[in-house]
């Protein structure tokens, strides 16, 4: 696809087109004898730059979801500590919603702050095998708006993977902002030497999510991201009172059952709605050590290891996800 | 006349200057490759179904697509999820039912929802002289880009100066003719999308914008760093109510909204708590108003709509 510029003249035919600098448009352009030589098509050199520094990462594993506020932050956070909570594994997640980073907070590290050393960006430790990096470390304030459009959120996000200091890992977990954009696109460019071993996608059971959620599993499709699985967040209500179960958000159309039938992808796990996930996230705390008797924390255990298995199964390099992960 | 107006109006006037000859094609920029290969689809086949009164209505509109629209306002949130397009498609049909003329425009390209929350999914944007035509629900206009996708699943995945290009098309090409109220419905962030809106609407003006809690303080900072007005904060989801033992447990946080608006000087409008009703008529694409006048919802979503309407006309 044409990559235009923001300030390109009219009708520039985008700088990775055959005809970039040789088009009607570009007579006059500031930048045709760099496009008409060719240089702007060959491949970024940060690719090959991420599959090295990647090189001592295992395995990668991407969160998307179409929709907002379906509890990708918290997935990630929770499979974060999940994993990590064998001392043996060394885990990092890496925040690259550059305009709404909630990592921080959900982690317990508002406030911190990124060091700079010799090998590149230190990530802030949770704990001595958890390491995180979000934009949010960056900000002077947590009410820091990041107005930015996409190239410079490229740029971030291409320094989050080349610059930081990740060292040895066995799992890189991408959290990313909802939607099929700028950052989504730029992960999965600028892994796609290293490789990803797949996405977890994350919805809630209304139609009004899944919708927005079958453009994200159609977006995975085209940029040939393999699909570990899917996971339905909030799916019930169990009130504290009464522990009657209750559909906040109903499955109209089936939730994510019924898709996950009809375009053969596995179910992951269904997480019910519990006031004490949200307590924990805001506290900064996990859940699945404050209340790990709890039928919530039992999905999510069970999702983890299911995506353990995933990964540790090998997934084959020709992006098919196995279909053992139920 | 129909005719005329037909073949002038096939394209936006923006792209009648696109060269299409063959040895031009190159010259075409992918997104506008986009529209004529699904615009010119999409027109061909409605040029007999363009309906004579509504091509004549047109015809009379005014160039100036925004001048007839009173007030325009920007709903956002930092954080997804926190009930943007509910709020927005609900303050739509409260206004509607105050007998406001009502527009909504819906910017988030990449995971559009207010034309299934208002029932209207399949429908398609005419073309006539002015530009595009709204989608009209009973009196209310809607534009979003799922009038314009051939599979509802089709995933938009552009990046920024693409999707800028065309919320200016949304803003600058779109008949709205006459409207009171114009509602923008973003996506969540800080982004290229609510730039380019705020950008594109310049030339008019924005009346301010209704920011539904979350992640709103980075929203806030938006707003001051780019000089709109805020006109209040909604604060949804505040509490649900359990149909079985009448327990109101907040799900998420309570009360920050109000506090969050005393902090940063700006209006409180109201809250809307967490109501299976409304997330089940919004899924269903009915008019939760019409539906449930008797709940506790109905009634604050009318007060916030009330509220914006004085602060709009003062």
């Amino acid at each position: 696809m044409a990559d235009i510029p923001n300030d390109a003249p009219q009708h520039c035919p985008g700088t990775s087109s055959e005809q970039a600098g040789k088009a009607s448009a570009c007579q006059g352009c500031p930048n045709q004898a760099i496009c008409s030589s060719g240089a702007p098509k060959a491949p970024d050199p940060a690719v090959e730059e991420i599959k090295l520094k990647m090189s001592t990462v295992k395995h990668k594993i991407v969160v998307l979801s179409g929709k907002g506020g379906v509890g990708k932050s918290t997935f990630s956070a929770h499979l974060a500590h999940a994993l990590a909570a064998d001392e043996s594994t060394e885990v990092a997640l890496l925040d690259v919603d550059i305009c709404g980073p909630s990592i921080p907070r959900i982690m317990g590290l508002e406030g911190e702050q990124v060091h700079q050393s010799g090998s590149g960006w230190s990530p802030v430790y949770v704990e001595d095998n958890l390491a995180v990096m979000s934009i949010g470390f960056l900000l002077s304030s947590p009410d820091d708006a990041v107005i930015w459009r996409g190239p410079k959120k490229n740029g971030m996000i291409k320094q989050f993977l080349r610059d930081v200091d990740w060292g040895e890992l066995d799992y890189l977990i991408v959290d990313t902002p909802p939607g099929t954009s700028d950052e989504h696109l730029s992960v999965v460019q600028y892994l796609s030497g290293a490789g990803i071993d797949g996405a977890v996608i994350i919805t809630t059971p209304q139609e009004v999510s899944l919708q927005d959620v079958r453009k994200e599993i159609r977006f995975c499709q085209k940029v040939k991201l393999p699909i570990i699985g899917v996971v339905e967040n909030m799916s019930s209500f169990v009130c504290p009172k009464c522990k009657n179960t209750s559909q906040i958000f109903p499955p109209t159309t089936g939730g994510a059952q019924r898709m996950c039938e009809e375009l053969s992808l596995p179910l992951l796990g269904r997480v019910p709605l519990d006031p004490r996930i949200g307590r924990s996230c805001d506290e900064g705390k996990s859940f699945l050590n404050e209340v790990p008797d709890s039928p919530a924390a039992a999905v999510y255990q069970a999702i983890v290891q299911s995506i353990k298995d995933y990964c540790a199964s090998g997934f084959s390099s020709d992006g098919n996800p196995n279909a053992d992960n139920e | 006349m129909l005719g005329r107006s037909v073949g002038a109006g096939l394209f936006p006037t923006r792209m009648l200057e696109v060269p299409v000859q063959a040895a031009h094609r190159e010259v075409i920029t992918a997104d506008l490759q986009w529209w004529i290969v699904h615009g010119a689809v999409a027109t061909n086949r409605h040029v007999a179904h363009i309906d004579p009164t509504r091509a004549r209505e047109c015809l009379f509109c005014d160039r100036g697509n925004l001048e007839k629209v009173g007030h325009v306002v920007l709903v956002l949130s930092g954080k997804g999820g926190v009930g943007k397009s509910t709020i927005t498609t609900e303050l739509a049909l409260a206004l509607l039912h105050a007998g406001k003329k009502v527009g909504v425009l819906d910017v988030d390209l990449c995971g559009p929802s207010i034309p299934r929350m208002l029932g209207v999914s399949n429908r398609e944007v005419h073309q006539c002289d002015a530009g595009w035509v709204p989608v009209c629900v009973g009196r209310l206009s809607l534009m979003s880009i799922a009038f314009l996708l051939d599979d509802p699943d089709d995933a938009i995945v552009w990046r920024g100066p693409k999707k800028t290009a065309l919320i200016g098309q949304f803003v600058s090409d779109v008949a709205w003719g006459e409207l009171d109220v114009l509602l923008v419905d973003t996506p969540p962030g800080t982004s290229d999308e609510h730039l380019a809106v705020l950008e594109n609407l310049k030339k008019h003006r924005v009346d301010g914008a209704a920011v539904s809690t979350g992640d709103v303080r980075r929203e806030i900072t938006f707003c001051k760093k780019t000089g709109v007005k805020i006109l209040g904060i909604v604060e949804n989801m505040s509490g649900f109510v359990c149909p079985h033992c009448t327990e109101c447990t907040s799900i998420f946080s309570k009360g920050g909204g109000e506090e969050l608006a005393k902090l940063t000087g700006s209006k409180f409008l109201g809250s809307v708590p967490l109501d299976p009703l409304l997330s089940a008529s919004v899924e269903e694409g009915r008019d939760f108003l019409q539906a449930f006048p008797e709940s506790a919802t109905y009634s604050s979503i009318r007060d916030i709509a009330d509220t914006l309407l004085t602060s709009l006309e003062h």
